[in-house]
């Protein structure tokens, strides 16, 4: 886990007094709203439909026991009894009163966390692989490169002002469970030729209104250089990136306008010109933060064995291999039949923080499908977790199948929203679950926003449902093809748009359709590149 | 018809003025008007009340409900969160 030094302790502890002058200072008149509204949103603090709402940056989306239970008490006591995990590994309350977010954010200064920089035009918090430290696949654990991108860009006076927000996101693994490719940076660990690990470098990706995919900058940025490389690109954006249009702000933007070989030559004229200055990462300075995420030990028992209920199946999909013998790898499905997704209840926090703690050394991460992991769980107690979770209401066997649907939160809670997104996913997982059609579903991706932000990341789904407003209804435009990982994607329109009940319906025929046509092995992408998106309209609109 | 609502400065909750410039949750007490126009001066003061609420603005009422472009939203901002609820809520209010 990172540790917060005597400087993260002071400069937070510090912004929450400050915060709590400024709300005092809104409550009494002496701030308008005008006035407040930026000091509010530098805190994480927007004002939604119903009620305020807080976003608590989760940092590269790990958190230890101690942390999660602080997570569930504000739940408790301050919010609905429960939060809602998003898509960027961070947590939303729903119904903070501003009276009590100073106090709230004074009990998450106590367990090293914040809620700075979840909104603005900053560099946002950095995510991650939630496999990191754990995966099999991994050239090397991505999070100490996380935990200095951190430090590096928290309060970064230069890039405090940016034209738009700024989202740098970071895998270890080839298989990236990162989604490097629509990051405004996206950064993954390599082996070179020397054996030598840095990184390969990518910029200008991107979802929202303009989706698109990063272009590679580097194959190999030796690792000490790493800072001075982000310094380069982001000193590049800062300065030619538009600001009089919101819609043209971002890096995507900047790069499709310059080229991405002429992006690429400023940037690297520009790391040339500042290299080796006190940017340079010193070796024992990367030392020290890779010792704060030290590999789990061994374990030596073997694995356990359990017949009861679920068991086998829950083991065999939300289970995943370990690179340390006598681990693994635990996926908590948020998505129950039905359930709305990422939503966990103060309740559901607390055992999971219980079980990290008994069997998993404490540690806890949040993914971007807005499920949960215990990262090093002891294999020998599977049988343990998953009775643990059963009784928490936890134990959905769907990671990474068809109900294991991805939502933002849509226009139940949010102010951008033209439609909504939660409760066509609830549908849709009813559908889904009671007509059988998740099984053998593994590695389908299901995602649905509410707006063309895309925070439900529908632009990279296999099946994508984007939300929109025509003539005051609520529309849905059906996407196919959308890829995260290797390879990203984004997805085309397959018709005409639907009607939240229709487009159930279509998604669920989609699912069909793939589940009939696909061969042996192939992934949804597969199967659509070998028939074609015709089989798929006729399903959806009868042609 | 038109009413005026806000979210109240000190928890964000949804609320609607009454014709005696007090703020309240429900729709039912709050003050209607014709138009756009007859609502000028009461939503004028509202946007004073910077000590009570955040974000005053006219709606659209269609009966005693939400109506015109943004029902669904004010549907949603009067009654709650539909999760949970029938994919039909809309067509049903």
């Amino acid at each position: 886990m990172y540790r917060y030094d005597e400087i993260d302790r002071s400069i937070v502890s510090e912004r929450v007094e400050e915060f709590r002058e400024q709300v005092s200072a809104r409550l009494s008149g002496a701030l308008t709203e005008d006035q407040f509204k930026p000091l509010r949103l530098m805190n994480g603090v927007y004002l939604q439909l119903h009620a305020y709402m807080l976003r608590v940056a989760i940092p590269y989306g790990t958190l230890d026991a101690r942390q999660m239970r602080v997570l569930a008490h504000i739940a408790r006591h301050y919010d609905k009894d429960y939060g809602h995990f998003t898509t960027r590994q961070n947590i939303q309350y729903n119904w903070p009163a501003l009276v009590d977010i100073p106090e709230i954010l004074e009990q998450l200064a106590d367990v090293e966390m914040h809620a700075i920089q979840t909104s603005g035009n900053c560099i946002r918090n950095t995510t991650t692989d939630p496999f990191a430290g754990a995966a099999l696949d991994e050239v090397e654990d991505p999070r100490p490169w996380c935990e200095l991108i951190r430090q590096w860009s928290t309060f970064h006076p230069e890039f405090t002002f940016l034209p738009r927000k700024f989202k740098i996101a970071v895998t270890g693994s080839d298989a990236d469970r990162a989604a490097i490719g629509v990051h405004d940076i996206g950064l993954k660990l390599v082996r070179n030729d020397a054996g030598e690990t840095g990184f390969e470098v990518h910029a200008g990706g991107g979802q929202g209104r303009t989706p698109r995919v990063a272009v590679k900058l580097r194959d190999f940025l030796p690792k000490g250089e790493l800072l001075a490389y982000l310094t380069a690109i982001m000193r590049v954006y800062n300065l030619a990136g538009q600001r009089d249009n919101i819609y043209k702000a971002r890096i995507k933007i900047l790069v499709e306008t310059m080229g991405a070989e002429a992006f690429t030559q400023d940037v690297e004229a520009m790391y040339r010109q500042i290299r080796g200055r006190d940017l340079a990462v010193p070796a024992e300075e990367a030392a020290r933060l890779a010792a704060f995420f030290p590999e789990p030990s061994p374990s030596t028992l073997p694995e356990g064995v359990s017949d009861a209920p679920g068991y086998a199946r829950w083991r065999a999909i939300n289970v995943k291999p370990h690179k340390v013998p006598g681990r693994a790898i635990v996926v908590i499905s948020l998505k129950p039949r039905a359930g709305a997704p990422g939503d966990a209840t103060a309740d559901q926090m607390d055992a999971v923080a219980s079980l990290a703690e008994r069997y998993g050394d404490g540690e806890i991460r949040v993914t971007k499908e807005q499920n949960l992991v215990i990262p090093h769980a002891i294999a020998a107690h599977l049988p343990a977790i998953h009775e643990g979770l059963r009784e928490a209401g936890l134990a959905t066997a769907n990671a990474g199948l068809a109900s294991d649907i991805v939502t933002c939160p849509g226009l139940d809670y949010c102010n951008l929203a033209n439609a909504r997104s939660i409760p066509v996913a609830q549908a849709l997982s009813a559908a889904l679950f009671d007509r059988g059609l998740d099984e053998d579903t593994q590695d389908l991706t299901i995602k649905i926003s509410g707006c063309i932000n895309a925070c439900g990341h529908h632009h990279i789904a296999n099946i994508g449902l984007l939300g929109v407003d025509k003539k005051g209804e609520e529309v849905y435009q059906l996407t196919l093809g959308g890829v995260a990982d290797n390879g990203a994607a984004i997805g085309k329109i397959l018709g005409p748009g639907l009607t939240p009940d229709e487009a159930v319906e279509a998604v669920a025929a989609c699912v069909g359709v793939f589940r009939r046509k696909r061969k042996d092995g192939e992934t949804f992408t597969h199967t659509l590149a070998r028939i074609g998106f015709e089989p798929f309209k006729e399903a959806v609109y009868g042609q | 018809m038109r009413a005026i609502t806000a979210n109240r400065l000190t928890d964000g909750h949804v609320v609607y003025r009454r014709a005696d410039g007090i703020w309240k949750p429900s729709l039912i007490e709050a003050e209607r008007f014709a138009d756009d126009r007859a609502a000028e001066p009461a939503l004028d003061a509202a946007l004073r009340d910077i000590l009570t609420v955040v974000g005053p603005y006219l709606i659209e009422l269609d009966g005693e409900r939400p109506g015109g472009r943004k029902h669904v939203r004010e549907a949603i901002r009067l009654k709650g969160p539909t999760t949970g609820t029938s994919l039909l809520y809309a067509q049903e209010r």
